[in-house]
């Protein structure tokens, strides 16, 4: 009775065509959708490049991940393919019914011998790789400095080591690092669990509060990169981020010197305003004001990549926007608002802390 | 005194190979974690490691002695499953068939617990 209604239908030129009509109006209509959404698909794949991304390493650690993700996703895409297979084949139109022992064969070998095999290597490779991405850098000599960060809400407290003969310094929400040489982090959180993470760099490592957790990285590409918090600490969370610059040895070791030496005085306008109006009660500015250190340290902040720990580009305009009123860019922060100022003291005070260079 | 136990009809067997691959996961960790605690960061882990691997030989012995117990319970595999007729043999063949499954299944987590002791050398700080 089947057959015979399937016939008849393909014997009926008119169906048929009609049939052929509603197909190629069907693929017109997913096409058109095709085109709408495609734009959307490739969004995510912007996220495989730029300052962000762990897909694009240009460190030892982050390499090592991103090899590990590349073995894991192609492994797996193998796997998905044998099983589409396998379904593909169980679907077949002429369907020949294998044998009992045939079958037991095929679960014998393609549902246990074949996972526990595939299993133990990608554990194996993954555990043989773990070296690479978290070394144990204490067992090499010479031993890495360490440099001491410290996760406060919602910025970074950077405290430099004293090396060859510079003495140490502390700076904050900008990172610089020289190029092909492994450094290490100590790590602490000075309120809440924040985490320190430099994708391009290397994998995370938590900040808990009492607890002082190390970390090394080696950067083997010079520029310019983003390092968020990656725990949520607060309402600003999603705006605590510091930049990391890695940069050649020797222009590394000038910065140093010139960070350590500070940026002394200017004897301008803005600079006698921000020790009158009780910046300098929270800030240092090596060289200008005794280093308090209730918030960041803001020698030299001209040359920081951005203001708010990673909220705003550093101009003039938006640093004078943060002093105003810094709850307004950046929810919970905990430095007070000054929008009692007059507007020419707060443009003054960001004009000189810009000049900083 | 023989080698090899008789054989017993009880569901405690059913148990062996899973509880010696528990014991021989504690056993790792816990001798490792307390191993790194008491050592200077970064220590190496090599006496500890060559202790832990004849252990994991041990495991995967007493493991391998509980597969061939089973594997005797069952018949050396004369018949085949499904056992399910309401009858005594039915429940024995049954019960010696899971049994020697399970004791697959513990082998092989047995060896994935060990991967770590080839690779890992030392304690991380
Ligand atoms: C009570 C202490 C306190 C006082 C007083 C204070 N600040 Fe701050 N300041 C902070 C804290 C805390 C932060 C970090 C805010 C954040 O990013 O979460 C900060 C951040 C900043 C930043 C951004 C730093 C960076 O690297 O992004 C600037 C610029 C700044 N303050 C300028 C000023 C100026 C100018 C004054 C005086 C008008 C001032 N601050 C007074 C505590 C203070
Ligand atoms: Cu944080």
């Amino acid at each position: 009775m089947f057959r015979v209604g399937i016939s008849a239908e393909g014997a009926d030129p008119c169906r048929r065509g009609n049939a052929g009509h509603i197909a190629s109006g069907d693929l017109k209509g997913a096409r058109a959708i095709f085109r709408r959404i495609f734009p959307i698909l490739l969004v995510p794949l912007t996220g495989c490049s730029g300052v962000q991304s762990a897909l694009a390493p240009a460190g030892e650690e982050a390499a090592g991940i991103y090899q590990l993700l590349l073995v894991m996703v192609v492994g797996g895409v193998l796997v998905w393919l044998a099983v589409v297979g396998l379904l593909l084949h169980a679907a077949r139109r002429r369907k020949v019914p294998w044998t009992e022992e045939q079958a037991g064969r095929l679960i014998l070998f393609g549902g246990v011998a074949f996972p526990v095999a595939v299993l133990l290597a990608l554990l194996a490779y993954a555990v043989w790789l773990m070296p690479v991405i978290r070394p144990w850098f204490t067992q090499q000599a010479p031993q890495p400095e360490m440099i001491e960060v410290t996760g406060e809400q919602f910025w970074w407290r950077i405290r430099y080591p004293a090396v060859d003969g510079m003495p140490a310094f502390e700076t904050a929400n900008e990172l610089r690092l020289p190029v092909g040489e492994r450094v290490a982090f100590s790590l602490e959180a000075a309120d809440v669990i924040h985490s320190f993470w430099i994708p391009v760099l290397g994998g995370k490592m938590d900040m808990i509060p009492g607890r002082t957790n190390t970390s090394s990285l080696l950067p083997t590409k010079t520029g310019v990169f983003r390092a968020p918090c990656a725990e949520f600490c607060g309402t600003s969370h999603a705006l605590m981020a510091f930049s990391v610059i890695v940069m050649e040895p020797a222009d590394y070791l000038a910065w140093r010197r010139a960070q350590a030496a500070g940026n002394g005085t200017r004897g301008s306008e803005g600079e006698r305003l921000f020790a009158f109006h009780g910046c300098a009660g929270c800030h240092g500015i090596r060289g200008m004001t005794q280093a308090a250190s209730l918030g960041p340290d803001l020698t030299f902040f001209g040359q920081r990549q951005t203001v708010g720990a990673g909220t705003l580009a550093n101009t003039v305009e938006n640093v004078t926007r943060f002093i105003r009123n810094p709850d307004a860019v950046k929810p919970g922060a905990k430095m007070p608002a000054f929008d009692m100022l007059p507007a020419a003291d707060i443009a003054a005070i960001a004009d000189y802390l810009v000049g900083l260079k | 005194m023989r080698l090899i136990p008789k054989e017993i009809e009880s569901l405690w067997t059913l148990f062996t190979a899973p509880t010696i691959w528990a014991l021989h996961f504690l056993t790792c960790y816990i001798t490792a974690a307390i191993h790194c605690a008491k050592a200077d960061t970064a220590a190496s882990l090599g006496t500890t490691s060559l202790v832990l691997g004849m252990v994991t030989v041990a495991a995967l012995a007493g493991i391998a002695l509980s597969a061939y117990l089973a594997w005797r319970q069952w018949g050396f595999g004369s018949g085949d499953p499904p056992h399910d007729e309401p009858t005594r043999r039915d429940r024995l063949l049954f019960q010696g068939f899971a049994t020697l499954l399970l004791s697959g299944l513990s082998f092989v987590a047995v060896l994935f617990v060990a991967v770590p002791l080839v690779f890992i050398e030392a304690c991380q700080p």
